[in-house]
């Protein structure tokens, strides 16, 4: 492609995805709302559609406020952190047999790298914060994040053995015949319960738990950079199931509908399920969370790795 | 395992469920006849004033919202030239209904008062006073009383004998 060409891509990659996000926070309160039996935001706009808009108008007109005892460098450049990073990986996700920003041979490493760094937003986050509740979250946002990415990456190397590369273009072509969720069940699963816990939603949501931390490692942060906060996490929730969808769901495969609509269906499935998790399960204890992710999933990821690696070399393939 | 995913279920059926929420300015729901809400001062069935100016309910008033002025008309009836209770202060209590000997002030199921400027929330008596008689339509307080007034001395009341003369003899 031109570089006229990828520089309008990526504007429209990123005003989609934003605007994917902002729905993603509309059809969280809606959906929310079905779930406990109450109709959610649903007097801005049709069905509520603008109180994306209005919060949006709410969140820009508070006050910026940087605490006097924080860390100033950190504190503003903690936020930018996780949006530049969840976007970014949305570069490498093939989007229709065609559409692709960039066709790097790694992307499914380029990915995880990116959700790695996001670690340092909340990190830095809790740390530049300077108080209490901020620390505590911040502290508890990397022992999950990193436990939970050893897995995360295990359990998706059945997928690359199988496809025989690391490029997501070439994993979703390779699941033309038969989607990986069918023969990489459990990594799908150990890969969804990893995604829950890189977004920090709940039923992983230890690092902002509120009725112990306040808000964890956002605590003091107002207006704009919390909404970069939460829209991180909505952003990730989209690039998670984004990625869940090219992994294990055939990516934008499927009959009748053009490929970037399939590709849309399936993310947007998986947002709702996030969302329906979020409605149904409640929080773990930390030591429950950690000795869940070692003791249960990481077995699980290193056995599937070891089961699948000894299948694709019987069979070759 | 199992419990977890049993409960993600449960709580998916629920989508599906009727919405409990009654969606308010669309639909009102039918309040109960002695819920407590906006405040008024009713008239007996005569169309007069019921309300004495006793100051009970400025007395049991909780936040003390409610401040009046006692004045005697010349037939020998009490009234209130001024009442004015301040709903910016006003918790809805009741006490003031159950402090009234003349059931005068009461609490109607309204509840639709909000505005603009905190100001229009004082109201004045020309705001409380209603033309009906309120929840308690066939009493009149000065002919189940025994004080005198003009037109009706003492022991002419309803349920009330001739007064006894306390320095006669005869029984």
């Amino acid at each position: 492609m031109s570089g006229l060409g990828i520089l309008g891509l990526a504007v429209a990659l990123f005003f989609g995805v934003l605007l994917f996000a902002a729905l993603t926070i509309w059809a969280e309160r809606r959906l929310l709302g079905a779930l406990q039996e109450r109709y959610g935001p649903n007097r801005v706009g049709p069905l509520g559609l603008l109180q994306v808009i209005a919060d949006m108008v709410k969140v820009f007109t508070k006050e910026n406020w940087i605490p006097p005892f924080a860390d100033r460098p950190v504190f503003i450049l903690a936020p930018s952190i996780i949006i530049v990073t969840t976007l970014a990986s949305f570069a490498v996700i093939p989007l229709t047999p065609l559409v692709v920003m960039s066709d790097i041979n790694v992307g499914l490493l380029f990915f995880l790298g990116m959700s790695s760094l996001a670690v340092y937003s909340v990190a830095l986050a809790g740390w530049g914060s300077n108080s209490k509740f901020s620390l505590l979250g911040g502290v508890r946002a990397v022992g999950q994040m990193v436990s939970y990415e050893v897995f995360m990456g295990i359990s998706l190397l059945g997928v690359v053995l199988q496809a025989g590369s690391f490029s997501l273009v070439d994993i979703v072509t390779a699941q033309s015949g038969l989607w990986y969720c069918v023969p990489q069940f459990v990594g799908f699963v150990v890969f969804f319960i990893a995604g829950l816990a890189e977004t920090r939603r709940i039923p992983f949501d230890l690092p902002e738990a509120e009725n112990e931390l306040v808000a964890g490692y956002h605590t003091e942060y107002s207006g704009f950079k919390f909404a970069m906060f939460y829209l991180g996490e909505y952003v990730g929730v989209t690039l998670n199931s984004a990625m869940i969808a090219t992994l294990f769901f055939g990516g934008w495969q499927g009959p009748w509908l053009p490929p970037l609509a399939w590709f849309i269906v399936k993310t947007a499935f998986f947002v709702a399920v996030f969302i329906l998790i979020r409605g149904a399960l409640p929080r773990p204890r930390y030591d429950q969370l950690i000795s869940f992710g070692w003791k249960l999933m990481f077995p699980l990821a290193v056995l599937n790795l070891a089961v699948t690696g000894g299948i694709v070399l019987a069979t070759g393939h | 395992m199992w419990s977890i995913l049993r409960s993600i279920w449960i709580v998916l059926k629920h989508l599906f469920a009727p919405k409990v929420t009654v969606l308010y300015p669309e639909r009102k729901r039918r309040l109960p006849a002695r819920w407590r809400g906006r405040i008024i001062l009713s008239r007996d069935p005569d169309g007069e004033e019921r309300c004495v100016a006793c100051y009970l309910c400025a007395v049991a008033c909780p936040p003390s919202c409610i401040s009046l002025q006692a004045e005697t008309r010349e037939d020998g009836r009490r009234y209130p030239s001024v009442f004015r209770i301040n709903f910016s202060r006003c918790i809805f209590c009741g006490f003031c209904e159950e402090a009234c000997p003349t059931y005068a002030i009461q609490l109607t199921p309204d509840y639709e008062m909000s505005e603009y400027e905190r100001k229009n929330l004082v109201y004045e008596k020309e705001h409380l006073l209603i033309s009906g008689t309120g929840k308690y339509p066939g009493y009149n307080f000065y002919r189940a009383a025994g004080l005198a007034i003009k037109g009706k001395a003492k022991g002419e009341a309803e349920n009330e004998r001739p007064p006894v003369d306390v320095k006669g003899l005869l029984p």
